[in-house]
Order: C-alpha cells, then sequence, then structure tokens
C-alpha cells in the first residue's frame, strides 16, 4: 500500500473543484485511458489576466485526482504570470509529498496546467509544435519533456525518469537514451553514434508502383506493426499514391494522443529508410 | 488497522484457522526443540512432523514420502523448476504459460538466460489455455512443462488433468503451481500423472512462511537448498516444526472444507458477482465462468482506476485487490490481463474479490451496497463516461491539437 499522506488523502476522498467549465477560456487535456491516467483542466480568466475559475476531470489512481485537486486549489485566484510559475515540485509540495513512483501525477498536473495557459493565449484555433523527438514511444514522452524533469527535479538515474515522467516504464527500449539526457546534465554528454547503414536499407533505384507498394506494406507489417500490436494498437495501409502513404490506426492507436508523433517519428522514419527518403506518410481522416 | 474487516482478498493471503494456532502454539512455547536431535525432546518432534506430512497427502491423495515442506510456494516453484532442469541438461526448451504467477515466470525465464528456450502459451480472452498449442510446442528437447493449476487472477482453471496426460504421453515433466487451487478444489495425484506440485501455508489458512512440494516418487529434482539431511536430502535446513503441524491442520481442515467452498463460498461469490454486474454499469467479469475458482470473482469496471476503487473501499474497511498499474508501482497493467486482451477501457479498473469461508452473506450485502457509489463516483470525476468512449477500434475525434502528447 502507498504511504500517501494525509493531505493527499484528503484531496482524494474530497476533491476540490470536480466538473466541467461550461464556456473556459482555457483547457488543457493530457494523458488518456490507454496509458492509465488523464486529466483535464479547465480555467476561466477574466481582463486582468487573474484566473476565476478551476474545474478539472480525471481518470487515474488516488495520487492524481489529489494532484489535480490540489492544483485547482494552487491557481485560483492566481494570474496567469503566477500560475506559469508552478513546477511539479510545488504540486508535490503543497500535497505534502507523493510516493516517488507516483511523482509523474504531480508533473501530469503541471503540463495540463501549461496546456490549458497556451490555449488560452493562442486560443482554441491555433496549434501548438512540440519541441523535440518522442524518446519513449510506449508513453509519447518528448526528449525535451525528459530534460525538464530531470532539470526541475534534480534527477539522477532512469528510474527516477520513470517515475516522473513514465518515460521507460514500457517495453525499456529508451534506456539508453534516456541516459544520454541524464549524461548530459551531468556534462557527460556522450557522441551519438551515427546511424549504421544496413543491408536492408532503402534501395536507390526507382521502384515501380507495385514493388513500391510491396516494400511499403512489407516495411510496415516488419518494422512498425509488431510494436505498436504489443501495445494493443494496430496500423493498416489505406493507399499509395506517388510519394504519399495513407496509413488508418486502429485499436489503442486510433484514440491515443501520440498518435500523431507515432505518424512522424515511427511510420514516416521507418519508411524513409526502408522505401525511399521522399515518403511522406498521411493519416486518413474520417 | 482497524479488526472490523471485509476481507476479500484470500488469494493473498488468508486468516490463520485458530484450530491451526492451536495445534502450533505448544511447539512455539513448550515443545521448542529441533526434530534433528538425538535426545527425545526434539526427536520426539519427527512423529508430529511425519504426521503432518499425512496430511497434506491425504489432501492430495499421495504418499507422505512424496512431499517435501518448504518455505513456501515460491520456494516450491523455484525448487520445481530449477531442479528438473539441473537433472535433465540434455534437455533445454521449457514450456509455461503466459499468465504464471512470477515464482514460475521469473524462474522459467532465468534458465532462458542461461540458453534454455521458452515457450509462453498464450491464453484467449477467457484466459483459457490452447492444449493444441501445448501438443504442438512439445518437442524432443523439451524439458518441463510448468503450468498452473488456477489462476491467482481471474481465478481460471486449467484443465490440469488433461495437460498431465499430454505430458505424461510425451514423455515431458509436468509441474504445476496449485497455489491458488490447493485446498478450494480437489486434487486427486493417485489418479493425474502431475509430476510435481506446489502449494503454499498461508493461502489456505496456514501461516505463512511454509509451503509444500509434492515431487512423484522416482522424479529426480536436484535440491535448492543443500546443507542438510532434512527432508530425504531434497531441502536442507532445520524443520519449522510449528510451520509443518500448522500446514498439516490446515490441510486436514481443508480437505473438510472443500466441498463447502464448492457450494457456500461459490454461492457467496455468485451473489456478490451478480449484484455488482447488476448495480454497477459497464461492469464485466474477466476469465471463463465456467471453469474458475469457486472463490474468486475479478470484475473490470470500466473509465475508472483500480487504485481509486481499493482505496475508497479501504475506507470502508473492504479489502481486495487490482490488476491495476497503480497499485504495483509499475506502468503497465497485469500481465494477465494484458495476455488475455481485457481491452485497455476495461484493464485499468479491474478489482479482484476473493472469498474464504470466513465470510458471511452480510459482509457481500455490504459490499454489494457500497460498490455502486464507489463506481459512480469515481465516473462523476473522470472525463472518460461509458458510452462516449465505449468503442476500441471505430475512429474517435481527435484530441484536440493543444493537448500534449503525454500519458
Amino acid at each position: 500500500m502507498w504511504e500517501y499522506s494525509e493531505t493527499v488523502k484528503e484531496h482524494f476522498f474530497n476533491p476540490r473543484n470536480v466538473g466541467e467549465i461550461e464556456d473556459p477560456d482555457g483547457v488543457g487535456e493530457v494523458g488518456s485511458l490507454a496509458c492509465g491516467d488523464a486529466l483535464k483542466l479547465m480555467l476561466k480568466v477574466d481582463d486582468q489576466e487573474t484566473i476565476t475559475e478551476v474545474k478539472f476531470q480525471t481518470f487515474g489512481c488516488g495520487s492524481a485526482i489529489a494532484a489535480a485537486s490540489a492544483l485547482t486549489e494552487m491557481i485560483k485566484g492566481k494570474s496567469i504570470a503566477q500560475a506559469e510559475e508552478i513546477t511539479n515540485k510545488d504540486i508535490a509540495e503543497y500535497l505534502g509529498g507523493l510516493p516517488e513512483q507516483k511523482m509523474h501525477c504531480s508533473v501530469m498536473g503541471r503540463e495540463a496546467l501549461e496546456a490549458a495557459i497556451e490555449h488560452y493565449r493562442v486560443g482554441p484555433t491555433g496549434s501548438r509544435t512540440l519541441e523535440g523527438k518522442v524518446v519513449c514511444t510506449c508513453f509519447g514522452v518528448t526528449e525535451e519533456e525528459i530534460r525538464r524533469v530531470i532539470r526541475e527535479n534534480n534527477l539522477k538515474t532512469v528510474e527516477q525518469v520513470t517515475n516522473y515522467c513514465k518515460a521507460g516504464g514500457g517495453c525499456g527500449g529508451c534506456h539508453s537514451d534516456i541516459e544520454e539526457l541524464l549524461a548530459e546534465r551531468t556534462g557527460e554528454t556522450t557522441e551519438p553514434e551515427p546511424p549504421k547503414a544496413t543491408a536492408t536499407s532503402a534501395p536507390r533505384k526507382p521502384l515501380t508502383n507495385i514493388q513500391k507498394i510491396q516494400l511499403v506494406q512489407k516495411t510496415l507489417d516488419e518494422q512498425v506493426r509488431p510494436a505498436l500490436q504489443a501495445d494493443g494498437g494496430d496500423l493498416e495501409l489505406i493507399d499509395v499514391d506517388g510519394d504519399r502513404v495513407i496509413i488508418a490506426f486502429r485499436g489503442m492507436c486510433a484514440q491515443c494522443q501520440v498518435s500523431e508523433y507515432t505518424l512522424a517519428e515511427v511510420v514516416q522514419a521507418k519508411l524513409r529508410i526502408f522505401v525511399s527518403e521522399d515518403i511522406i506518410v498521411e493519416e486518413q481522416k474520417t | 488497522m482497524s479488526k472490523n474487516v471485509i476481507y476479500l482478498d484470500n488469494n493473498a493471503t488468508t486468516r490463520v484457522a485458530e484450530e491451526v494456532i492451536a495445534e502450533m502454539l505448544p511447539y512455539l512455547t513448550t515443545y521448542y526443540g529441533n526434530a534433528s536431535s538425538m535426545h527425545s525432546f526434539g526427536g520426539d518432534l519427527r512423529h508430529k512432523i511425519d504426521q503432518a506430512r499425512q496430511s497434506v497427502a491425504q489432501l492430495l491423495n499421495c504418499e507422505p514420502e512424496e512431499i517435501v515442506f518448504t518455505s513456501g510456494g515460491t520456494e516450491s516453484d523455484n525448487t520445481a523448476i530449477r531442479g528438473a532442469a539441473a537433472l535433465h541438461l540434455d534437455k533445454r526448451h521449457i514450456i509455461t504459460s503466459r499468465v504464471e504467477h512470477p515464482a514460475v515466470r521469473a524462474a522459467c525465464r532465468e534458465l532462458q538466460r542461461e540458453g534454455y528456450r521458452l515457450t509462453e502459451l498464450g491464453v484467449d480472452s477467457l484466459g483459457r489455455l490452447n492444449l493444441d498449442e501445448l501438443e504442438r510446442s512439445i518437442g524432443e528437447n523439451t524439458a518441463l512443462v510448468s503450468i498452473m493449476h488456477a489462476n491467482n487472477e481471474s481465478g481460471v482453471i486449467f484443465p490440469i488433468e488433461r495437460i498431465a496426460r499430454i505430458c505424461h504421453t510425451r514423455g515431458v515433466l509436468f509441474h504445476t503451481d496449485a497455489v491458488q487451487a490447493a485446498g478450494k478444489v480437489p486434487i486427486d495425484l493417485s489418479d493425474v500423472p502431475i509430476d510435481m506440485l506446489s502449494l503454499s501455508g498461508h493461502k489456505l489458512h496456514a501461516p505463512k512462511g511454509i509451503g509444500a512440494l509434492y515431487i512423484r516418487r522416482g522424479t529426480a529434482v536436484a535440491p535448492f537448498l543443500v546443507g542438510g539431511h532434512q527432508e530425504f536430502g531434497k531441502r536442507a535446513g532445520t524443520e519449522n516444526v510449528p510451520g509443518i503441524i500448522g500446514l498439516g491442520k490446515a490441510c486436514e481442515l481443508a480437505r473438510e472444507h472443500v466441498q463447502e467452498n464448492s457450494r457456500r463460498v461459490k454461492a457467496l461469490r455468485d451473489k456478490l458477482e451478480e449484484g455488482l454486474l447488476k448495480d454497477c454499469l459497464d461492469a464485466r467479469v474477466n476469465g471463463d465462468r465456467q471453469s474458475r475458482l469457486p472463490n474468486t470473482t475479478n470484475i473490470s469496471f470500466d473509465y475508472v482506476e483500480g487504485e481509486a476503487i481499493l482505496l475508497l473501499l479501504d475506507r470502508l474497511g473492504i479489502c481486495a485487490s487490482s490488476g491495476s498499474a497503480c497499485t504495483s508501482g509499475s506502468l503497465e497493467p497485469s500481465h494477465v490481463l494484458r495476455a488475455m486482451g481485457v481491452p485497455f477501457t476495461s484493464v485499468r479498473g479491474s478489482i479482484r474479490f476473493s472469498l474464504s469461508r470466513y465470510n458471511t452473506e452480510e459482509e457481500i450485502n455490504t459490499v454489494i451496497r457500497e460498490m455502486p457509489g464507489i463506481i459512480r463516483r469515481l465516473r462523476d470525476i473522470s472525463m472518460f463516461k461509458p458510452g462516449k468512449d465505449a468503442t476500441t477500434t471505430a475512429p474517435v475525434e481527435r484530441q484536440p491539437s493543444f493537448s500534449k502528447p503525454r500519458p
């Protein structure tokens, strides 16, 4: 059983500000059902940039609910500028500490807050570009996010990074990447190895359409789908039109928020290696 | 910790029966001797150990000499797997299932790291094995098949008799982890060609720290612990006399109560299950309801998270457990439910209730009464609602583009 502080228990058993704001000025949504927890934070902001109302909805464990509830109390009545200063550490401290393995709940709070503020600033039509490449494809955590939890929480080990942002908590394939990010921090940056040329890398002679479709299918079957299937997801090749490859996500991937990144970082990257450098992957919109 | 608990976590551990404590007590206080001593103060204990061995043998319908006392289920499993492998070095292939207890899984995977080939048989959505797949997997090089009798999480009972006969016919050693089955369902080793079987004391109302491994006469198993002649040279170490006596008594009681288990306890379990399915919307049973332990039900409450359910139950003194990741500190949910392909809308909200003969109808009524409110409360907090996100394959509306791609 987790040793939760009295404050965590209090906020879990009596969560504050649960619900939805009808016409919010800022909404931040992070996480998903598939990943085990999710938080939707809604803000009402007045002309002086003061947060006048906050509501949240959480799917998750006790500490995820408590962290969200605590966050709403922390930012209510604060200015946007003040709210922006809040770190995951502040949330954890407000709660009287969280078990190490549950620190990711505080990080989820901070991320939802950031997303909500961003939404408030750019409006619902603005889009957000994500910095850095995705390191952990199981939980969709980017390089920048890992650097940030390392920096803000002074993390030293891969296990800690997993506890704080889930990166490395699935298949474990990214542990060496996380170690490199940790090493950066201590100044022992290791030179990334140059990509190895393999026997299977892209044939550079022109392909016929049939050859291209077959090669795309083969690459998806061998290089992409097994990893997605391991997480209950899948994808289907819909069409190949010149260099445009159209696919559709299935299963868990269909609902996964990181599927956009899977598309760019995994599917497109693999097809560019194995088929052609000019491949552009698109998701079939329904 | 309150004494007034409603304890529905008997697959984790059980209350020690009063009769067991009474039987053990003199051997913790007055008769503290070492059974290997030459003096009668210690040496006379040998007789008590033999009696206990007899009781365990009677529960399983085997010979007393085929029972080796161990420290529990984990040691029994480790001994069986490693001990059998050590004496069959010419064969380097092991077959197990994907839903085994970690005591078996880890032992098998350790052998895999040492160069063994390992086959982990999958299960279907009801948690059932495909015996044709087992047949196909057995080869010339197969040293051991280790498949559990009943699953600790889902309660699903595997057709252990048929598995044993398949292995016997093919001349392959068969071990079964019967930690959850022993005492809950009848086991007759005189009739079924099982070579090794593990059981644990604390799952059948004996204390923690005592268990047994059945090793069929003539089966070669290398000892796991060396340094003494105890247990026919198969397990060194001064005997845990009070524990052994306690296990003997617990097996005797289990034999008396095994019918009650399949009737009264099963009726309570069924009542609980039906009550919860009826009163909590979007709840589903995980596992094959046709072939299950009489005391176990594993129910998924969609769109809520298991740890949160357990915390709210705990406040009412109700003890259960969950296959949710959050309860273990791992980020991945239970390997058993994942192997069964439980949909991701359900896997995080799975709760296992496991009963014992000490549970009452009143307790079950309390849980049926309290649970719908707990589930409703958590669904009210959650942004995911039944119906809204009910499908796993159909395209869903895209997340807003400003949301960050983190779990």
